[in-house]
């Protein structure tokens, strides 16, 4: 059978519908903040909804908190850290971090509907993805709190004090997970605030925090726009703040705490160059790029959106991503068949809208699956650009969705060159059987992270985090414990 | 043994009794052919144990604990046979200490392993793997003491042969009970009852035993087991019970290093 045959009966199969039931899910109308171990409205009574990118939906009312809201969320924290968290035995904060990390597992089902629901992602990623690896980092991050003398800082380590915690869209809970496990198995207090149109994940944890009986203010969730975000970065109350998100705010945040005395991590932007050598299994290759660029619809920080492949197997290669990429399934969240989910806000898929059409404009060749979009929902179908040059934007901006930009190289030191020559450094991946020469190429690599023969793993145990403008500090990790310490 | 309860081979037993010399239980005498199958379980359940990843050894570790908080009082009757008035404040030192050893699992190799930066072209790297199968002579009386013992090795990928106090049994007894609950593998975690006089020497002088834990015998027999230990090389760890420092000695005693040299070039 010609491969052409074979791609049209692939082609026509037909998938039953397979949707995950909504059933273990219960929102609320309305959601406050919670604050001081309550759930409170805002000090100026402002709501903004969220909906179901897949739908356009309304999901819930959520509270839009104000800075006073955020002055109150602070002194809460500063009280909580003062009076009970920091002084408890690191043993007793192990307990609660494991409970919570017990309650998310329990939990998980409706974590990972909600987070389907909220964000866009297909079901499977959030079911085998998000949620288990948010409990994998408390179960880790438990384990921390009573074993700081060996973390390899010194004896008995310090905590910072109040944390100020913005994350993203991109994996809800997962981040939050990232970001308060650390900061509390060290021993710090948490100002956390979700991102805008992903905030129900996180007020779902923190009635897992009621659960638990996190003792009140040593986590607070605040929900709101950007606003929100600036009026935590600016809070004087607040010792150190931990980013996640583009680089461009980053810039932002870094300039607005460069006067003050508070602690700073960014995790910010990339342009992940996955390099594919002529010696590498091509069908296992094919997937590692389907998901380097393709997870989440691409709307992953550390993205394989660069393809440099070598030379004399381009044209191979680009033949059979096509084909592969022509086979995903784009849809509805909720079906657990569904490979690409919708695309997380109108304002988001504008964005991706726009570069893609600059690459057709600067010359680069586009292609697009034919896969049908549903009509209601923000869609946009996996895309491939060949033919790309380096100077153009599609190889150069980070897109932030399911788009792919591919380019060649000749020799190693090419491949090394054009990955580094970008002004991200976030994550690389490396495809050879040739050791030795996934090394040589690993050690010169300008990036925080790089997978050989794999793309985009994520584990607690792991380190994770950018070089030049995607950031420092990292998270996960031995080295993760040292964002959230006095050292 | 081996996940499941059974009889000495021997079909002897004998009997125990409380402070006040009231009868509590029969229980098992092992034969040195309950050694041997003992070893036997722990090192066909060894590679599984190793080959599972960290997390996953925590997690069971953790659901131990969970088990053993849910049956609390129980076994705070049993080790009250030993340790009278203690006996509530040692279950529950017991079990935060199962936790803590749980949180270890996935940290062992970053706290114990390295990458080492030698002089010439290779990616030099050396990650903590575990001594093998490693028998435990529990503490007489101390029910803390015997979950330091038998967590330490664990918690490192090793599986573990205990042979249980003589004279106060029934804690490690229940332990196996809370292990088959926890979804240890079978063969992870094997308890023997008996004479500690006639098993010892036996356990000591076993070939197929990696490294054995002495913290729990008495100064008199420490000389004939050690020199029984020599044998095969035994790892053999004689640690005290007051502090962290102690059970990292525990830990650290049944893990290897392995180096390994990868070239690196174009």
């Amino acid at each position: 059978m010609s491969d052409d045959q074979l791609q049209s009966r692939l082609g026509a199969l037909i998938y039953d519908a397979a949707p995950e039931s909504t059933a273990s899910v219960q929102l609320r109308s309305h959601y406050g903040l919670y604050v001081d171990g309550v759930f409170r409205d805002g000090a100026e009574n402002q709501h903004f909804v969220t909906i179901n990118p897949a739908t356009e939906e309304t999901l819930a009312s959520v509270t839009q908190a104000s800075a006073h809201d955020v002055d109150l969320a602070v002194r809460a924290a500063r009280r909580a850290y003062d009076d009970v968290w920091s002084t408890m035995p690191g043993a007793e904060r192990a307990k609660y971090l494991f409970r919570v990390a017990r309650l998310i597992q329990e939990r998980a089902r409706e974590l990972a509907v909600v987070e389907t629901l909220d964000n866009g992602k297909p079901i499977r990623e959030s079911r085998d993805v998000d949620i288990p690896l948010a409990a994998a980092h408390f179960f880790y991050y438990a384990g921390w709190a009573d074993k700081l003398d060996f973390a390899g800082f010194g004896p008995a380590p310090k905590p910072l004090g109040v944390a100020g915690q913005i994350i993203p869209w991109n994996f809800p809970l997962m981040m939050a997970a990232w970001k308060l496990a650390p900061a509390l198995a060290a021993g710090n207090t948490c100002v956390l605030k979700p991102a805008e149109t992903t905030p129900l994940t996180a007020l779902l944890l923190a009635e897992i925090f009621e659960q638990a009986e996190l003792p009140a203010g040593v986590v607070n969730i605040l929900t709101g726009d950007g606003s929100v975000g600036a009026a935590i970065v600016d809070h004087p109350g607040i010792d150190k703040i931990a980013f996640t998100g583009s680089t461009e705010v980053g810039r932002q945040i870094q300039r607005h705490v460069a006067g003050s005395s508070k602690h700073l991590t960014l995790e910010l932007g990339g342009k992940g160059a996955n390099i594919v050598f002529d010696d590498a299994p091509l069908d296992e290759v094919v997937e590692g790029i389907i998901d380097g660029i393709f997870f989440n619809q691409g709307h992953v920080c550390c993205a394989g959106s660069r393809l440099l492949v070598q030379e004399t197997i381009e044209d191979e290669l680009l033949r059979r991503l096509t084909r592969r990429v022509e086979q995903l399934r784009v849809g509805d969240p909720l079906d657990k068949n569904t490979d690409v989910g919708a695309i997380n806000s109108a304002a988001q898929l504008a964005r991706v809208e726009e570069i893609t059409a600059s690459g057709e404009l600067e010359g680069a060749t586009r292609f697009s699956s034919s896969c049908p979009l549903p009509e209601k929902g923000f869609w946009f179908a996996p895309t491939i650009f060949s033919n790309v040059s380096q100077s153009q934007r599609v190889a150069r901006e980070e897109i932030f969705g399911p788009v792919l930009s591919v380019l060649n190289f000749r020799t190693p030191d090419e491949a090394v060159a054009k990955a580094n020559n970008t002004t991200y450094g976030l994550a690389c991946g490396v495809w050879s059987e040739k050791g030795s020469r996934t090394m040589w190429v690993a050690e010169r690599l300008r990036a925080g992270v790089v997978w050989a023969n794999t793309y985009n793993r994520f584990d607690p145990a792991s380190p994770f985090g950018g070089v030049r403008q995607s950031g420092f500090g990292r998270e996960g990790g031995r080295q993760g414990l040292e964002a959230y310490l006095d050292v | 043994m081996n996940g499941a309860f059974v009889r000495s081979e021997s079909g002897r037993s004998y009997e125990i009794v409380d402070a006040s010399g009231t009868f509590v239980a029969n229980v098992a005498r092992a034969s040195r052919k309950d050694v041997r199958d003992a070893v036997v379980a722990a090192r066909a359940a060894q590679a599984k144990w190793w080959a599972a990843t960290a997390y996953n050894r925590g997690q069971v570790l953790y659901r131990l604990a969970e088990m053993a908080e849910s049956r609390r009082d129980e076994l705070r009757d049993h080790v009250a046979l030993a340790e009278a008035s203690e006996a509530v404040a040692a279950v529950a030192r017991a079990i935060d200490r199962v936790v803590w050893y749980a949180g270890w699992t996935d940290k062992i190799a970053q706290v114990y392993g390295s990458t080492n930066p030698v002089a010439g072209p290779f990616f030099n790297f050396s990650h903590p793997t575990p001594s093998g199968v490693v028998a435990v002579l529990a503490h007489p009386t101390s029910f803390e003491g015997l979950i330091d013992q038998v967590m330490a090795p664990l918690a490192a990928g090793n599986t573990v042969v205990v042979v249980a106090s003589e004279r106060h049994p029934t804690p490690a007894v229940l332990l196996g009970e809370l292990s088959v609950t926890a979804d240890f593998p079978p063969g992870v975690l094997n308890v023997l009852t008996g004479s500690l006089d006639e098993l010892a020497p036996v356990v000591c002088a076993h070939e197929d035993v990696d490294g054995v834990d002495l913290s729990g015998v008495d100064d008199a027999l420490l000389g004939e087991l050690r020199s029984l230990s020599a044998e095969s090389i035994k790892r053999v760890v004689r640690a005290g019970f007051a502090s962290d420092a102690d059970s990292l000695r525990r830990l650290r005693t049944f893990i290897e290093t392995t180096t390994v040299w990868h070239t690196v070039g174009q």
